[in-house]
Order: C-alpha cells, then sequence, then structure tokens
C-alpha cells in the first residue's frame, strides 16, 4: 500500500490494526479455551476465559477512541474511511464473541456440576464451525480479501443447519427423559450462543467486503441512498 | 435525481499557454442547478479549466484553447458570440477579494450594472444581492464607506455580491474561501448552498471537506488531465481511479 | 566598545554630509529671500512694468502669463502623456510600446533649450510670430515623457486582479481601463501631474523664443507673453540696479509658485495612502 505523505497518519494506521488482530486473536483463544473447558468439563479453564475477558473490554474501548482520534485529527477519505469505520463496527461484533465465549465459559462450570449427558455429536461439529468462521473472518480482515469474506456470509447457511439438527437433537433428549432437561436445556443455550457466533463472524465479513469494496452489502432491500447505487453481486 | 438538463458541457477542451498544455483532452457536463467541485493538486490546471468556461483565459497573453465549451448548448466560441455578454451570464468570483478600492461598498455591489449602463432599481438590488451575500445585516449602516473598510471576509462576500448583482445563471468561483477564517468560510459555505438552488456553480477547491460539504459532483484534475468525475460522495468514500484515490487520501508527493 | 565607536562616527559623519547638503539650499533661499523680500508689495503682484528709468511697476503680467502658458501646455502635455502611459501600460509589451518607451526617454533628456528651438521652427516660423501657443507647445514637449512614464508605472502599479474583477464582470476592456484602472491609478497620476506643472512653470530656456517676453497684459495665444522665468532673465541681465532688485524680487515669487505646487503634489499624495 502506497504510503501517506504524513508518516505519523500510517504509523496511527498500524497501531489501530494491529490493536484489532490483538483483540480478534484474543477472542479466538476465548472461543477455543470455552469449547474446551466444555468439552473436557474444565471448570478451571472456563474460570481463565472469564477472566481474560476483561483484557478484551479495556480493548474495545481503547480502539474507540483511537477511532474517535483519527476521525476527528485526520477527516479521513475513501480506503482509510471505510477503514477506519468498519474498525468500529468490528470491534462491537468481536467483543460481542468474547462475551458469548464468556457464556459459554459458564454454562461449562454449571454442567460440570452434574454428570454428563451423552456426547452430543453435532455439537462438537457446530462448535468446530463456529471457529473456523471467526478464524476466516479475521483473516478476511487482515488480508483484506472480500472473496473470503463471500465465503464466511455463504457458510452462515451450513451453520445454521448444524444448528437446527442440534435443536431438533437436544430436543428429542429432553422429551426422552425428564431427568435430562436441565442439563439438555444448558447444552441448547450454549447451541444458541455458538450460533450468535456465528452470526457476529458474519456481521465481520459484510464489513470487510464493505472496507474492501466500498459498496455495503448488508440488508438488500432496504437500499435508501439514492446517491449510492446498490452494489452488483 | 430528476434528469436536468446539462448547464454546461465540455468537449475535448485543451488549452495551453504558450508552449505548455496546460489542459489535455478534458470532457465533462454540469447539470443546471447542481454545484460541482474541482479538486486536484496545485498546477493540475484547475483554474486554467474555469477560465476557459467564460473566456477568460484567452486575454492572458500566449494563452490559446481548443475544442468545445457549450452553455446551454451554445459553443462559447461559436461567431456570433461577445465574450462580453458571455461573462454577464457566467459571473466569477477569485481567490483573493478585490474590491474596487476607489469606490464605496453601494458602488461596488452595482459596478457591473453601472459600468455596463444596465439601469435599473439599484437600491433595491444592493439590499436583495448584500442579503443574498449574507451581508447586509453588517453593512446596511454605511454603504457610503469605502470597501476597504471591511474585513477580508466581508469583502469576499461583498465580491460576491458584486458578481450576483448582474444576475448571472453560472457562477465560477476560484478557491473563494481560501484566504479566509473558518466562520466566513462556513458563511460562504452555506450561501453557495442556498445559491445552488437558482444557480449552476463550478467552484475550484484546495480544501477537500470543502469540496466535499458543499458540491453535488466532484472532478479530480491531475497534471492537466481530467483523472475522475464522479457523484462527490462517491469520490470521497470510493473513488475509482487509484490517482483519486491517493490524493483524497493524502498519498500524494 | 571599538564597535559603538565606529558606529557614533559614522553616525557623525552621515551628519556632516547631511548639513553640506543643506547649504547650496538653504543658501539659495536665503539669497533670494533677503534680496528679494523688500521688493514685495501690493503694487508687485498687480502692476505691470514700468518703462526704463522709471521706478515702479511690478510683475503682474508675467505671473499671469507663466499661468497662462503653463495652462496651455497641460492642455496639450496632459493627455497626450497620460494617455501614452496608459497605452504604454496597457499595451506596451510590443514593438510599437518599446519604440515609445525609448522615444520618451530620449526626449527626457534633451536640453530644453534645444526643445525651444524646434519649437521655433515647428510654431514660431509657419506663423509667422511669437506666442503663447509656442510656448505651450514647448513646455508641453518637455511634461509629455515624465508623465508618460509615471503615469505607466502607476498604472501597471493596480493590481491586476482589480482589471480582472472589471472583466469578469462582463466590461468591455477599453471600459476597464478607463474607468476602473486609471480611476484607480487616478491620485497618482495627479501628482505627477502637479510636479510635472512646476517643473514647466520654471523654465526659461524654451520661452526665450518661443513666447518670447510682454511689457503687457496679453490673453490671445498668437502673441507674445510675459512669463515670470523669462521676465527674471531680462531684468538680471539688464544694467540697472533697480531691475536686479525686482529680479530677486520676481525669482522669489516663482520659487513660492513653484514650491507650492510641489507641496501640493506631494500632501496630495501622501493623503491617498492609507
Amino acid at each position: 500500500m502506497k504510503p501517506h505523505t504524513d508518516k505519523t497518519y500510517d504509523a496511527q494506521l498500524d497501531d489501530l490494526r494491529n490493536k484489532l488482530l490483538s483483540l480478534g486473536g484474543k477472542v479466538e483463544t476465548e472461543i477455543a479455551t470455552s469449547v474446551r473447558a466444555l468439552a473436557e468439563r474444565d471448570s478451571a479453564l472456563a474460570e481463565a476465559v472469564i477472566n481474560a475477558d476483561r483484557e478484551v473490554n479495556r480493548l474495545e474501548v481503547e480502539i474507540d477512541e483511537v477511532c474517535r482520534r483519527l476521525l476527528v485529527l485526520r477527516q479521513p477519505a475513501a480506503s482509510d474511511l471505510r477503514f477506519i469505520t468498519t474498525a468500529l463496527k468490528i470491534v462491537v461484533d468481536l467483543e460481542r464473541i468474547g462475551d458469548l465465549a464468556v457464556n459459554i465459559a459458564q454454562r461449562a462450570i454449571d454442567l460440570n456440576q452434574s454428570p454428563p449427558l451423552r456426547p452430543v455429536h453435532d455439537l462438537t461439529k457446530l462448535a468446530e464451525l463456529c471457529q473456523k468462521q471467526v478464524r476466516a473472518a479475521l483473516d478476511a480482515f487482515v488480508d483484506g480479501d472480500a472473496e473470503r469474506a463471500e465465503a464466511v456470509i455463504k457458510g452462515d447457511e451450513l451453520l445454521d443447519a448444524v444448528y437446527h439438527n442440534l435443536f431438533n437433537e437436544l430436543l428429542a433428549l429432553m422429551m426422552e427423559d425428564p431427568r435430562n432437561i436441565r442439563r439438555a436445556n444448558s447444552l441448547l443455550f450454549v447451541a444458541k450462543h455458538l450460533e450468535r457466533l456465528g452470526d457476529h463472524a458474519t456481521n465481520v465479513a459484510e464489513m470487510v467486503i464493505y472496507m474492501v469494496r466500498g459498496t455495503d452489502v448488508r440488508h438488500p432491500g432496504s437500499r435508501t441512498s439514492k446517491s449510492i447505487p446498490p452494489p452488483e453481486t | 435525481m430528476i434528469a436536468a438538463a446539462n448547464k454546461i458541457d465540455v468537449h475535448a477542451l485543451n488549452a495551453w499557454f504558450k508552449s505548455n498544455h496546460a489542459l489535455r483532452d478534458v470532457s465533462l457536463s454540469v447539470p443546471e442547478r447542481t454545484v460541482l467541485a474541482i479538486i486536484g493538486p496545485s498546477g493540475c490546471g484547475k483554474s486554467t479549466f474555469v477560465r476557459c468556461l467564460n473566456r477568460m483565459h484567452e486575454l492572458i497573453p500566449g494563452a490559446r484553447q481548443a475544442g468545445k465549451v457549450l452553455v446551454d448548448g451554445q459553443d462559447l466560441h461559436a461567431g456570433g458570440v461577445d465574450p462580453v455578454t458571455l461573462r454577464r451570464r457566467v459571473g466569477m468570483v477569485f481567490q483573493r477579494a478585490n474590491p474596487f478600492p476607489t469606490m464605496s461598498i453601494y458602488d461596488n455591489v452595482v459596478a457591473g450594472l453601472r459600468l455596463n449602463g444596465i439601469k435599473g432599481d439599484y437600491p433595491a438590488l444592493v439590499e436583495k444581492t448584500l442579503r443574498q451575500a449574507a451581508l447586509w445585516d453588517e453593512v446596511k449602516d454605511r454603504l457610503q464607506h469605502s470597501a476597504l473598510s471591511l474585513s477580508g471576509g466581508q469583502q469576499q462576500r461583498l465580491c460576491i455580491a458584486r458578481a450576483l448583482a448582474i444576475e448571472p445563471e453560472v457562477l465560477l468561483m476560484d478557491e473563494p474561501a481560501s484566504a479566509l477564517d473558518p466562520i466566513a468560510t462556513a458563511k460562504i459555505e452555506e450561501l453557495i448552498r442556498e445559491l445552488a438552488e437558482s444557480l449552476t456553480i463550478v467552484i475550484v477547491t484546495h480544501n477537500m471537506q470543502q469540496a466535499a460539504r458543499v458540491s453535488d459532483a466532484t472532478a479530480f484534475f491531475y497534471m492537466g488531465e481530467l483523472i475522475e468525475h464522479g457523484p462527490t460522495e462517491q469520490i470521497f468514500t470510493n473513488p475509482k481511479e487509484p490517482r483519486t484515490e491517493d490524493y483524497v487520501t493524502g498519498k500524494f508527493g | 566598545m571599538k564597535r559603538r565607536f565606529i558606529n557614533g562616527l559614522m553616525t557623525a559623519l552621515c551628519g556632516l554630509a547631511l548639513l553640506l547638503a543643506l547649504v547650496p539650499l538653504v543658501s539659495l533661499l536665503w539669497l533670494v529671500i533677503s534680496h528679494g523680500f523688500k521688493g514685495l508689495s501690493w503694487d508687485f503682484f498687480t502692476q505691470l512694468p514700468a518703462p526704463v528709468g522709471e521706478t515702479g511697476g511690478g510683475v503682474a503680467n508675467a505671473i499671469a502669463g507663466t499661468l497662462y502658458i503653463v495652462g496651455i501646455a497641460c492642455l496639450i502635455g496632459v493627455p497626450l502623456g497620460v494617455g501614452a502611459g496608459v497605452f504604454l501600460a496597457e499595451r506596451g509589451d510590443t514593438p510599437v510600446g518599446d519604440a515609445i518607451r525609448f522615444t520618451a526617454e530620449v526626449l527626457s533628456g534633451v536640453p530644453s533649450i534645444v526643445v525651444g528651438i524646434v519649437a521655433y521652427g515647428l510654431v514660431v516660423l509657419p506663423m509667422r510670430r511669437f506666442s503663447a501657443l509656442a510656448g505651450g507647445v514647448a513646455l508641453a514637449v518637455l511634461m509629455v515623457p515624465t508623465l508618460a512614464r509615471s503615469t505607466e508605472e502607476l498604472v501597471r502599479l493596480v493590481p491586476g486582479a482589480l482589471r480582472e474583477a472589471s472583466l469578469a464582470l462582463g466590461v468591455p476592456q477599453w471600459r476597464t481601463s478607463l474607468r476602473v484602472v486609471l480611476r484607480t491609478a487616478l491620485g497618482g497620476i495627479m501628482t505627477a501631474i502637479l510636479l510635472g506643472v512646476a517643473r514647466a512653470a520654471g523654465e526659461t530656456a524654451p520661452l526665450l523664443f518661443t513666447a518670447l517676453n510682454n511689457q503687457y497684459w496679453n490673453w490671445r495665444a498668437d502673441q507674445p507673453t510675459a512669463s515670470l522665468t523669462v521676465q527674471i532673465f531680462n531684468y538680471a541681465v539688464s544694467p540697472y540696479q533697480d531691475w536686479h532688485d525686482k529680479a530677486w524680487s520676481a525669482a522669489l515669487v516663482l520659487l513660492l509658485l513653484v514650491g507650492t505646487l510641489s507641496l501640493g503634489g506631494r500632501l496630495l499624495s501622501r493623503s491617498r495612502v492609507r
């Protein structure tokens, strides 16, 4: 990328990028850890996730500060503007992903109080898929890869399908035996969190497409702006 | 957007200063009652382009131009066109305020009419144009004072009133606010938006944020060529040409 | 310490040079005033010269004549000079403009007596008489070059932005030159005219064989006319003491006239500067 005439500007943008990557890395770790904590019934791991989230929240505030400063001092335009407004939006999604990982960890702690249910196959699959989506969305952001981002958006369909299967499976478990209800319900919550996680990854991917191509692909069919033409798909 | 008729059409415009090829094959159109902002680094031909629109370019010794400039579909260089009357339809405001120093505020405003022997209700016109230029309240009690007793920003607004008094259809503004403080600049920008309801305006500016605030369309010039021309929002959020992108994000030089 | 000494020495030397330069001016004023003051009287200003041998009389006709001849010179010289100046400023970067400028330079260097002779040949001979007109022509020729050069410079000083502003309002070029550019430069041009008049009023040589002299009133342009400068000359070279005294007094009057015009010019230019 061609550097700005003002080198300080470049340094500030790099700083923002690094902070975002750091945040991305942290939430990825949180997801992996909380899923492991659930699978291995490790409450200590789960506690670690809950503690780690403090750092994530701090980073969110810091990144917002940096973005605000850049907006007022630099009045960014074109690609710089798209990058900074993207940063402002995905930091929200990333922080929510962190919160969802914490929720999963809390569910893990709760489930560890009782004996385990029989293994639920789709849950592992769902967890894997979500982690892949988040990883792919972050990679797309780092590399400015719009095609990768499109793949993430498409991949959400599969994720939703797996979630629905899991939902039915857990429902069956609950109907099978009333003693399963409490634990199956917890697992249902976990599944919901994972599904929401996937949605946030999709949001990140949509913003990456805007950042790279300059077209806003969110909510097609509700365009109000007349001067910017609808995106070509 | 309503499909408005084009007030100005430029086809393959070329301009020279002696042997220096200042404008190369520039073509664009400006719809009626819109504001076009022209941006670009120093020496890219912005001022030259604007001066071709009211035939002031040819007044410079050694200057010549080729190509077509049409206003309301009429070729400016066609046989019967008198540059002097043209300039009453296409007015101009310059970078540095240039009120006539020996005349009062009142006389400055009507100078264009008086020097051309155009009669009219001068006092009413003075009030109308000074109100349009957001200057009336500040000077209504001292219209007979010398124009030089005003501040820089006021003088520039006086020059705008003077240009408006001859009731042009097009107003060309060559960096009108570059010598002014932020408050005066904001007043002039507000004025431009109001004027755009009845006039077609072409404004040259160094200040990209100003271009973004004030215009409907933006044209980016570089080294005498028109690199990109499009809706202002698009030029500043998602330009098509890499050179435009570099310029608006500050990667030039 | 040494620097301060040198500084003081230099300042003292400058002061000395200033005093030396003032000596001729002061001595001139002193001489003229001391010799001429006693001759000033109401009669001196209002009476015609007395015949040879008689005392009394004045230089009234000479004063009037100077004003008359200089007036004619202005009528001819000011339009020509200012017009040439405006032309040179607006369209001077052409071969024609260069030729005119060169001519003006050469003319301003021509000795005034030569100008007088030329006027003799051009006006006096064809008319077969000496006249105020011839004198006016001679003085005009002296005025035009400097007036043209000053006007050109003053008009060039008018910022191009004003011209552009006027042209952008759809005002034709000739009217722009006249009513905008010239009007802006007018103050300076008035000063230049006043200074030119002051200089013309003090000329003697060109009038010697054009306007000649006249002992009586004359208001006809085609007749010889008195002037202060020629009158002073005549009185001064005469053998009569009385006339010598009159010469001093007339010189004082001329000095007052020229001085007032010059001062007026300077005051006018200062009042226009903001």
